[in-house]
């Protein structure tokens, strides 16, 4: 019988390592969820945006987090500049499904490759002011590298889904997914909308890289490990409800962090797979869905 | 027309054909019984030409209900015979990005056609045409009927449909307010409000 | 062709090219021509279900790395002759590319393509907590001094084997495209929906593929332990070779079994090239950048380019001249006409 103090230490390490697989899958809930756009990518940016991170954090001693923030409008650009040439060549071809998936699949290769020759493989890891140190409840401990970027996690999900659904754009953004024609007769231009909602969706990367790397030692392969868990997480959530979103990442993280605690960490990555199979198997509207 | 053909799944009631309950059969098996749809919007496989388009029913299907398969002769003079009767064996190697509007649809019927089926759905076939090519259609559809398939029309085009049905059913949001004799029907003040609004 | 002619020809230059290279003498050419025999296997594999029926694998380094370490299994528990071991290879690779479908080839295509994602990454991570295949350490594979056929060195009996997969492979996957299966998976890739109304039945057919090509990707694996003496769970679920297998169908065109066999020629020879020239992670970032490139600018690869400039059957300017002539043909029948 475990104790209950590993019990319960488990469990908040749970809860905090959802709220920020919450943060690496809430672009996934935009792109994929409400825009239909398979970006298998999301990951690989995800890591692009951890290096970003430490490149201005090994240069000029720079919050990691804060420097997440600063490369936002970068992010948001490479997004912007990734529709437009996946609509180009693919949406408005009527080609998005076969040749999309495989110019991702591309896009993410590139982007590991791309940083195994500038970076290397070795781990890499950032000075924060939060590294270390751990707020204690009686026997829970909080560290502050997880509890961090669980806090920044939830402000953004929640400025993401006040966007969302407050925001003449947010709106757009919604009923583009149910009906692009309708909304060209009110003299908005669908593929503009789109565009910055995907823009949005990668931009998120930027700050989820910076999560991560604060989190754990980073190196470029590590996306991998990140797409079924985006992806399981994304379905079970109900694709493309950000509430959804953020408690399936907390239910996988929770199964995760014990399965780590009792069974060891290196199955953990196997775990995201499994709930992804099952859900697909016998709900694939997801635990939250219509 | 989604739970007929089995794209769907309807939750209550049943949809018989020929004597036969098809609750859990796939669209595929359906149309191996007899049942052939086309789709209101044409959903030809762009890869193929059009007489290839016609081969994947004759391949798949036809030969289910006759308990053997056709041999290449057989499918290749049905491909043939089909084209023909759609008058569209000027166009057996053209792929369907080449086709004109009215020539796509005359594929989609072609296509269900050579499935062979005793019950043809055709989905608002004629949408979206100008008046001859709606007569042409029609007069195609009329030579179906001839040869003994039934068929239920689905359409808006009142002309078209006047001209066609024996028989005719009025929906409104899934309910139905008439069915009999077209003209009968047709008369009734029910029917003139759905059509023409309120 | 027919399909007797078209066995003896594939047979032929597979024996011309074995002749070459044993008389060449030189174990280079040997090593690399295994490499790039193996992604011709590979890049048909997924060719079958990518390019025929239009679902997109990204596991082909599950499949792979499944037959390799069903080597490693039988290497360490009862040692088989290699062509045994690809059968065996062949029919749990098989299986597991059935399960995978069976799971997730009813919903859209996205699903099963992100499955496959994640299978590599799943299956990667029991061979790292399998102790008896080495783990994530790696297992070592000493191979036999002598090959079992007298005369020949292992190298040129390995090369053998994956020469006899590669024309196997290239004859099986001709076969299906002229096959009613292939028909049926053609109209499973152009509007599944479709192919359903008429009498196709999808979920079959898309099971037969997969099963056919992870099978196939199985058995390229298969051999791999003997040839590299070295194997460990991190490169051999690689993303190189899920990237190589999507590339090079993608590059050489998709829809006609010469394309697999053209690109994994010319991406494999490059890639071989390059290595030993530049570095392998740049040549990784050229396969990146051409598969990009290729399905913006070429969607239809080497074989489409090649058909669109002289045809399919010779028929390219005719096709030209007649989709001008329907263009304008659709602009006056585009007016709608409803009366009531």
């Amino acid at each position: 019988m475990p104790s209950l103090d590993l019990v319960l230490n488990a469990l908040t390490a749970g809860l905090l390592l959802g709220g920020f697989y919450a943060a690496v899958t809430a672009g996934i809930s935009i792109s994929f969820g409400i825009l239909d756009i398979v970006n298998i990518a999301h990951p690989a940016f995800v890591i692009l945006g951890s290096y970003a991170a430490y490149t201005l954090n090994t240069a000029f001693g720079l919050d990691p987090i804060l420097a997440g923030v600063l490369v936002l409008p970068a992010f948001y650009a490479l997004g912007a500049l990734v529709y437009q040439v996946y609509y180009a060549s693919f949406e408005r071809r009527g080609e998005d499904s076969l040749r999309g998936l495989a110019f991702f699949f591309g896009l993410l290769f590139i982007a590991e490759v791309g940083l195994i020759l500038g970076f290397g493989v070795d781990y890499r890891t950032v000075d924060a002011a939060y590294g270390e140190g751990s707020i204690d409840l009686g026997p829970v401990q909080l560290p502050l590298r997880m509890l961090v970027p669980f806090l920044v996690s939830l402000a953004m999900l929640a400025a993401l889904q006040l966007l969302l659904s407050r925001t003449f754009l947010g709106r757009a953004v919604m009923a583009v997914a149910q009906d692009p024609l309708a909304l060209k007769l009110l003299a908005i231009d669908p593929v503009r909308v789109r565009r910055i909602a995907f823009a949005v969706s990668v931009a998120t990367c930027a700050m989820a890289g910076a999560f991560l790397i604060v989190i754990q030692p980073i190196e470029p392969s590590i996306g991998r490990e990140y797409i079924g868990r985006v992806f399981a997480i994304c379905v079970l959530g109900g694709l493309g409800s950000l509430p959804g979103t953020l408690a399936a990442a907390v239910l996988l993280g929770v199964v995760e962090s014990f399965t780590s605690t009792f069974y060891g960490p290196s199955w953990a990555p196997a775990i995201a797979f499994g709930l992804l199979l099952i859900t697909l198997a016998v709900r694939p509207a997801g635990l939250f869905g219509r | 027309m989604n739970c007929l053909s089995g794209t769907l799944v309807h939750e209550t009631g049943t949809v018989r054909f020929a004597g036969r309950d098809l609750a859990g059969l796939g669209p595929h098996q359906r149309t191996r019984l007899g049942l052939a749809r086309s789709f209101q919007l044409p959903r030809p496989f762009a890869s193929m030409t059009v007489a290839d388009n016609v081969r994947v029913p004759l391949l798949y299907a036809a030969g289910s209900r006759r308990g053997r398969r056709l041999s290449e002769r057989e499918i290749g003079e049905r491909v043939a015979a089909v084209l023909e009767s759609m008058a569209l064996t000027e166009r057996a190697r053209s792929f369907p990005r080449d086709l004109t509007q009215v020539d796509m649809r005359k594929l989609e019927l072609a296509r269900a056609l050579a499935a062979e089926p005793r019950l043809l759905i055709a989905d608002e076939a004629m949408a979206g045409l100008s008046q001859s090519e709606v007569d042409d259609i029609v007069a195609l559809l009329i030579r179906l009927v001839e040869a003994g398939i039934t068929v239920i029309l689905i359409e808006h085009i009142m002309s078209a449909v006047m001209r066609f049905s024996q028989r005719l059913v009025v929906l409104v949001s899934g309910r139905k307010i008439a069915d009999g004799d077209p003209v009968e029907v047709m008369r009734n003040p029910e029917v003139e409000r759905a059509y023409l609004g309120q | 062709m027919r399909t007797s002619l078209f066995v003896t020809l594939v047979a032929a230059v597979a024996a011309a090219l074995f002749a070459l290279a044993v008389a060449s003498g030189s174990d280079y050419l040997l090593f690399a021509g295994y490499t790039v025999l193996q992604f011709v296997v590979l890049a048909t594999a997924w060719n079958i279900l990518g390019g025929y029926t239009g679902y997109v694998n990204f596991g082909s380094a599950a499949f792979f790395a499944v037959g390799a370490y069903t080597s490693v299994f039988f290497h360490k528990a009862y040692p088989l002759p290699i062509p045994v071991l690809v059968m065996i290879a062949a029919v749990v690779a098989g299986l597991l590319g059935l399960g995978m479908g069976y799971l997730t080839l009813r919903l859209r295509g996205a699903f099963f393509s992100i499955a496959t994602l994640a299978l590599a990454v799943v299956l990667q991570t029991v061979v790292v907590n399998w102790h008896f295949l080495g783990g994530s350490r790696g297992a070592y594979i000493i191979r036999p001094a002598l090959a079992p056929i007298p005369g020949l060195t292992y190298i040129q009996y390995l090369v053998l084997v994956m020469l006899v997969l590669a024309a196997g492979a290239l004859i099986a996957a001709r076969t299906i495209e002229r096959s009613k299966l292939g028909t049926g998976l053609a109209a499973i890739r152009d509007d599944e929906v479709a192919a359903e109304s008429v009498g196709v039945p999808t979920l079959r057919l898309k099971l037969i593929a997969t099963t056919l090509s992870g099978a196939l990707m199985g058995m390229a694996g298969a051999p791999f332990p003997y040839y590299i003496g070295y194997i460990e769970p991190h490169s051999a679920f690689g993303l190189p070779y899920a990237v190589n297998a999507i590339a090079m169908p993608m590059i050489g065109g998709t829809t006609h079994w010469a394309g697999p066999l053209i690109g994994a020629v010319l991406l494999g020879s490059l890639q071989q090239i390059a290595t030993v020239t530049i570095s392998s992670a740049v040549n990784l970032l050229i396969v990146g950048l051409l598969l990009v490139g290729f399905v913006i600018v070429a969607p239809n690869g080497i074989v489409g380019l090649w058909q669109s400039l002289f045809g399919r059957d010779g028929q390219g300017w005719r096709r030209f001249s007649r989709s001008t002539r329907s263009a304008s043909g659709s602009a006056d029948s585009s007016r709608s006409t409803r009366s009531a």
